[in-house]
């Protein structure tokens, strides 16, 4: 996907093979529905490869293979759709990622550093309930009080929301956005666990009626969080393009081999022009998604003023066609593609879960036509 | 910056000049000699050109390439003895990226450029590379593909035009037809068949003919768009001496199979097109860009439904993605990741995502692209284009052959079972005679 230095090579190539060990596809079988969906100790020594580092600057203990933190972080989200690994890679990056940035001393002192070493788990609190949903619509209001700010107003789905020991709270005040850091045991906050389609990961819905958070549980300036917001969505959709390019290339090339070692009336399946021409699509799809992947990747890693751009794009064409790609291959698989005994539904259901989380297909594509919008208004 | 430093000269040393020098010089030059492009965006014009604006564009073509040539900056990877400049595809890459913003001579580049000068200098012998590829770069000859035949487009090796030997001399008979331009263009390269006893991959011969010439007649063929660029030619005993051969007899798919590939990076990637980054060689339908459709759908008061913003944002992510992808498959064959077949993968994106611009550009245009007063007409353009939608698809390969190209020659699935493999040309059945001369 991405042209790597010989130190990325060298560091994918590790979490690769702990990856293989620790959560192959017969201990993801266990694993579902239960707890975090972790082995135990997975996620500590997890951090120690440096999934947790990545996006964190480095005076705020965060540190990169290759200078390029996104990108060794693309990686790393890379390998985990490549074996549909379990952990807290979204929530606990991103929580860090905004700490590292705009932490207080005390935060980047207390809760960053069990972050990054995978003692604690981090939640991104952002999108809300119907009808607020769409991509960047925050309603749920923070309001200063005298010892601090009340919170009112409901975050749903919050990935990792029922193991997380603290979140990161987005929430409207004023004029502006703010984001708070929320410990999971704060009084008044109440988290319920939800129903979902992923195989090895927790959702959970968090309502905050006039619930009390003290003023150091800010994360930067009051009312002023909205570059934070846009930044940390694009790492964020950044992330989930990589892993839904890793489940894709694992169906792809599983959905590949199947067509020439599956026999039909006598021949491979792969002799059909019909299910060559059905290939030559998804070829197309993965290749594509893989290129503006490492796009989107490279100007979130430099800032660049086309970042969103790159972002929202891959996140219109991978999360429809990343979907479409591992549905294909199901219907290529024929009926044993929709049992729980083949692997192909745990990379399934990790690109149907990606694709409309931190905003759907449809809303990227609305973004960008936004930002047209604005140069054109220029 | 004196005058004397930006003629662009090339440097006296027999060292490769590095890409970042060039492009330094390449900048300074640009913004000394070349004129500033009007970026053909912004409106709704209407894209027929009347002939007399046709040939007034080819001759800006013209002049444009002898520019460049002038300056040092055509043929860029060409070798010197040929009239270029012995330099790479990576500092072809770099004028590209350099040439954004300005005029540049863009029907030069396809089919004149490459397929047809790529072919001459792969499969040329001296003196044909020296003949004629110094007046391609100067922009004195077009070229333009005598390949395509009415019985059949896809199947290349399939042509009936035929080639016989008479002495030095050849005498060709047979009917090409899709080639763009004919009217006006200068040469052609032609396939023919100079064996009809054996299977028909190995008894086709390449020529270059002369277009306008005795024994050739160029029939102009209407399109739904009301263009009448494509071209169909008849030749009859049609007489070419064998120095204008290229290649061996009888072994003219091994030039055709390097003819295709060659065509096929004229999305990107060909070390021979001058373009600037991310814009297909190929000219993009400017009434549907996405870059159109803002004001287009603002004045229709539209931009707040978040249907139509889906559908601009759609349109602006296929450009993106296309860039992206453009780039990603280049240099995947660049490092040797995949095989030059790859290059089918980024024909059928091409192909595929312009019926969906398209689609989009047509949904957003509404009823007025249907029915049009005068100042509507660029509304009506994108009905027009509509009505031209699988164009897309279908020239330059269809996308049904990108498909089986990717399937068998990028993955490595079974090919088709053949009936025309292994028995002589002439006994492989084949439709009836196709579209009379009118």
């Amino acid at each position: 996907m991405f042209t790597r230095s010989a130190d990325q090579q060298l560091f994918e190539e590790t979490t690769k093979k702990y990856l293989e060990r620790a959560v192959p596809p017969a201990t993801l079988r266990e694993l579902a529905g239960t707890g975090n969906g972790c082995p135990p100790d997975f996620w500590r020594q997890g951090a120690e490869l440096g999934w947790t580092s990545f996006a964190v600057p480095e005076d705020a203990g965060g540190g990169s293979v290759s200078e390029h933190g996104v990108k060794d972080l693309a990686l790393v989200a890379y390998q985990f759709g490549l074996h549909a690994a379990p952990g807290p890679l979204m929530g606990s990056n991103v929580v860090a990622a905004a700490l590292g940035r705009w932490g207080s001393p005390e935060q980047r002192a207390g809760t960053l550093p069990e972050l990054l070493q995978g003692l604690a788990i981090g939640a991104w609190a952002l999108a809300e309930a119907p009808p607020h949903d769409r991509l960047g619509e925050i309603e749920l209001t923070a309001t200063e009080t005298a010892g601090g700010f009340r919170l009112e107003g409901s975050k749903t789905p919050v990935e990792g929301g029922a193991d997380a020991d603290y979140f990161l709270v987005t929430a409207r005040s004023g004029v502006g956005l703010s984001q708070f850091l929320v410990p999971a045991d704060t009084p008044g906050m109440r988290v319920t666990p939800l129903h979902s389609l992923d195989a090895t990961r927790t959702f959970a819905r968090l309502d905050f009626e006039g619930t009390q958070v003290a003023g150091a549980s800010l994360v930067g300036d009051a009312a002023n969080a909205g570059p934070a917001v846009e930044w940390l969505t694009d790492l964020a959709v950044t992330m989930q393009l990589a892993e839904m390019c890793g489940a894709m290339r694992w169906a792809f090339d599983t959905t590949l081999e199947w067509t020439f070692n599956r026999y039909s009336f006598g021949r491979p399946l792969a002799s059909y022009q019909v299910i060559k021409h059905r290939v030559a699509d998804m070829k197309m799809w993965l290749e594509a998604s893989f290129a503006i992947t490492a796009q989107a990747a490279e100007a979130v890693d430099g800032d660049r003023p086309d970042r969103s751009e790159l972002v929202s794009a891959g996140k219109f064409y991978v999360g429809r066609y990343g979907v479409e790609l591992l549905q294909d291959c199901v219907q290529l698989h024929g009926g044993i593609g929709l049992t729980f005994d083949h692997d192909l539904h745990l990379f399934l259901r990790r690109v149907v879960t990606d694709a409309p989380l931190f905003g759907t297909p449809g809303q990227h594509a609305a973004r960008l036509a936004d930002i047209l919008a604005q140069e054109a208004a220029r | 910056v004196t005058g004397a430093t930006v003629t662009g000269e090339t440097p006296e040393s027999d060292e490769v000049e590095s890409v970042e020098a060039f492009a330094r010089r390449a900048r300074t030059w640009l913004a000394t000699h070349m004129p500033r492009a009007d970026d053909g965006l912004g409106g709704y014009k209407a894209v027929l050109r009347s002939d007399e604006d046709e040939l007034a564009h080819i001759a800006r073509c013209r002049e444009l390439q002898r520019m460049l040539f002038d300056g040092g900056f055509a043929g860029i990877a060409v070798p010197r003895a040929y009239g270029g400049q012995g330099l790479t595809a990576a500092h072809q890459s770099a004028f590209n990226r350099e040439i954004g913003g300005y005029e540049y001579p863009a029907d030069t580049q396809v089919p004149t450029l490459t397929p047809c000068m790529s072919v001459i200098l792969e499969f040329g012998s001296e003196e044909q590379k020296r003949r004629h590829v110094p007046p391609i770069l100067k922009g004195e000859t077009f070229w333009m593909q005598f390949l395509s035949e009415p019985s059949g487009g896809s199947d290349v090796a399939g042509a009936l035009t035929t080639a016989v030997r008479d002495g030095e001399e050849w005498v060709l008979n047979g009917s090409k037809i899709w080639t763009t331009g004919a009217w006006w263009a200068d040469w052609g390269l032609c396939l023919a068949r100079t064996n009809w006893d054996v299977p028909k991959h190995r008894g086709l011969t390449v020529f270059m003919v002369q277009i306008h010439q005795p024994g050739i007649e160029v029939h102009r063929i209407e399109m739904l768009s009301g263009s009448r660029e494509f071209c169909q030619e008849f030749m009859t005993d049609v007489r070419i001496p064998d120095a204008l051969r290229i290649g061996q007899v009888d072994e003219g798919w091994t030039v055709v199979t390097r003819w295709m590939y060659h065509e096929r990076t004229v999305a990107g990637g060909s070390p021979y097109v001058t373009a600037p980054t991310g814009r297909p060689a190929v000219a993009l339908d400017p009434t549907s860009g996405p870059t159109a459709l803002v004001p287009l759908s603002e004045s229709r008061g539209w931009l707040g439904d978040s249907r139509v913003q889906e559908l601009i944002g759609e349109a602006h992510a296929i450009t993106l993605i296309g860039q992206a992808l453009t780039n990603h498959i280049a240099e995947a064959i660049r490092t040797g990741a995949v095989n030059d077949q790859a290059a089918a993968i980024t024909r059928l994106w091409y192909g595929t995502t312009a019926v969906r611009s398209s689609v989009i550009a047509y949904e957003l245009a509404g009823a007025t692209a249907v029915a049009w007063s005068d100042e509507e007409s660029g509304l009506g353009q994108i009905g027009v284009r509509f009505l031209m939608r699988q164009s897309s698809c279908i020239a330059g390969g269809t996308t049904e052959m990108a498909r089986n190209a990717i399937s068998e020659r990028v993955l490595g699935m079974p090919g088709e079972r053949r009936v025309d493999k292994d028995v002589p040309f002439r006994d492989v059945p084949r439709s009836p005679p196709a579209r009379e001369r009118p």
